[in-house]
């Protein structure tokens, strides 16, 4: 195995809690060196389950994780000086000021950064004599992600690093993650914002109820969903008026009253044929809304397939 | 290892110098809470003092003890019952609580010096209670210069070890920072009346005596005791140390087995 290539490697990965939940159900994914991957889930779909035990927190029910080629909870003392972790929800003492937990953290960091230059990173050098109980959520998650960056980290854990940030700390945390993935950091991500995955990520997985629904650039994710255009059919009109829908490429539609879903991968023609239809029938069509796929779209499809299957599986059973 | 990201300058961490960072926010954090502090420090010396209203000279004429060697061994109990097993028991289900060893595992720290540095303030000023209760008692109470210290030291060294598993175990199964505060009664109770430190052994029935020799607090405040005044024989050390070992090895399998680092959900 050369760690060069995948600094991240997760193998039919299996974690099941004390009381029998199965939280992951056998996944498998692998991050390159320097890529920003982005783990995308809906709450409760297995996420921090899984970066735990990447971060050497837990250890899998079945199936391997590598990390840096190592174990990383066999091998905890092989990884750590290497890696950088942002819990979710980690704590900090809250009679404690900034730089005292930074200094702190500091001693037990190999090849730590000096305090000032952590804090600088995340835009905290002003609060650093404020005892930690009295910053705002966000400056503790600021704070959260100075301490991972502090041992300049060749991974990064990031697990959902911007919830609870204000619009402007979420732009600034993004901007600052660019920075150390363009700096040659592997970083790895989970979020329940999809734009935050859409915008960083090289490449992403959707995980939902344990497993991996999906995994791609964010264009190849994207793509393997269909367009949309909706519209209120004109008084008088019924759907049979309109052009035959397999002439327009529309795979699928939705009518709901009055209103009209179609579902495309030929966005282009299927508008263009939609609009002159209406240019010659003399109709406008209210309500109209022309979109190409979006990771939101493909988001809720795969949690709806998912739950498809599964419906699907109980029958045959 | 070579990478565009890792230009690293500061020094491969040490376990003692990730025990001492630790142990140097925890003293901060200490010297911060009032509460900790009355426990830690004021309880532990005035309680001696109320023992000494309660101890009889006959009794303890009749007992073979003095009044110097029994105000010694409560001061050295006190400040292990309060200073070390009390006060960290609160300060690890504190920790847990707000979610800072869950994020100190995440670190380079091993799950032992987490445990070790965030009690080094908590023990380092048992160990100087210890020594204060020892000069106090021979100022003010006619206590003998010791005939055997390093039996002394021993004890209380062996006890403090102790008594910050056993706080790490009590933690273990108190939810919040109140219920530790129950949850840590039972010890302490029964090493006040049973382990020497406010009754001397030698009082009770020597059945009842041998049995409560066994209790975890025992053997340290009998080494106390009998090093300083070097009634001890070596057979007798030799015991105490065994059973202050046996508890401390049980002590630390139960830490391993039954330890939480994070909240229950």
């Amino acid at each position: 195995m050369n760690t060069d290539d995948h600094v991240i490697e997760v193998t039919d990965l299996r974690r099941v809690y004390g009381g029998g939940f199965e939280a992951v159900r056998g996944i498998s994914f692998a991050v390159g060196r320097g890529e920003l991957f982005a783990l995308l889930g809906t709450n409760g779909a297995g996420k921090t389950s899984t970066v735990e035990v990447l971060e050497g927190l837990a250890r899998p029910a079945s199936g391997s994780v590598r990390v840096l080629g190592h174990d990383p909870y066999a091998e905890r003392h092989h990884v750590r000086p290497r890696i950088g972790v942002m819990l979710q929800e980690g704590g900090f003492p809250a009679e404690l000021t900034v730089t005292e937990a930074v200094r702190m953290w500091s001693g037990c960091t190999s090849g730590s950064r000096p305090a000032g230059e952590a804090l600088e990173l995340v835009g905290l050098a002003k609060r650093s004599g404020v005892r930690i109980k009295q910053l705002s959520g966000g400056e503790k998650r600021r704070l959260d992600l100075a301490l991972a960056l502090l041992g300049r980290p060749e991974v990064l854990f990031l697990d959902e690093p911007t919830t609870g940030l204000d619009a402007e700390g979420r732009a600034e945390t993004w901007e600052l993650v660019r920075a150390l993935r363009a700096s040659g950091t592997t970083v790895l991500l989970t979020t329940h914002y999809l734009e935050e995955a859409e915008s960083l990520a090289d490449r992403l997985a959707i995980m939902h109820e344990g497993q991996l629904a999906v995994s791609g650039t964010p264009a190849e994710v994207t793509a393997l969903q269909p367009s949309q255009i909706s519209f209120e059919l004109p008084d008088g009109y019924h759907l049979g008026d309109l052009p035959p829908l397999d002439a327009l490429g529309v795979s699928s539609h939705d009518v709901a009253g009055r209103k009209v879903k179609l579902r495309t991968k030929e966005l282009q023609q299927a508008a263009t044929r939609l609009l002159l239809w209406a240019q010659d029938a003399g109709v406008e069509l209210r309500g109209l809304d022309v979109r190409s796929a979006s990771l939101e779209e493909a988001f809720l499809q795969i949690a709806r397939d998912v739950k498809e299957e599964a419906r699907q599986k109980e029958k045959v059973a | 290892m070579s990478t565009a990201t890792a230009t690293t300058t500061g020094p491969t961490t040490t376990s003692a110098g990730r025990l001492a960072a630790l142990g140097r926010a925890e003293l901060t954090l200490l010297g911060r809470s009032k509460g900790m502090l009355v426990t830690a420090l004021i309880v532990p010396l005035l309680l001696p003092l109320s023992v000494a209203q309660t101890l009889k000279e006959d009794m303890l004429a009749k007992a073979g003890v003095t009044m110097g060697t029994s105000m010694l061994a409560a001061g050295v109990g006190f400040a292990m019952l309060f200073a070390v097993y009390s006060a960290l028991t609160n300060i690890f289900v504190a920790r847990r609580e707000e979610l800072v060893l869950k994020r100190l595992r995440t670190g380079e720290l091993r799950d032992r010096e987490i445990l070790a540095g965030t009690a080094l303030p908590a023990a380092l000023i048992g160990v100087v209670q210890c020594v204060v209760v020892a000069f106090g008692c021979m100022a003010m109470v006619d206590l003998e210069a010791p005939k055997a210290l390093h039996l002394t030291v021993l004890g209380v060294l062996l006890g403090i070890v102790l008594m910050v598993a056993l706080a790490a175990v009590t933690a273990a199964f108190s939810r919040t920072a109140e219920s530790a505060q129950v949850s840590s009664l039972p010890l302490m109770f029964v090493s006040m009346i049973g382990s020497g430190m406010t009754v001397p052994l030698e009082v009770f029935p020597d059945k009842l005596a041998s049995v409560l020799e066994l209790l975890p607090a025992s053997p340290a405040i009998r080494l106390v005791r009998g090093g300083w005044t070097g009634d001890l024989t070596a057979y007798e050390a030799l015991g105490a140390v065994a059973t202050a070992v046996a508890w401390v090895v049980i002590a630390v399998f139960a830490v391993q087995r039954w330890f939480r680092w994070e909240p229950r959900h």
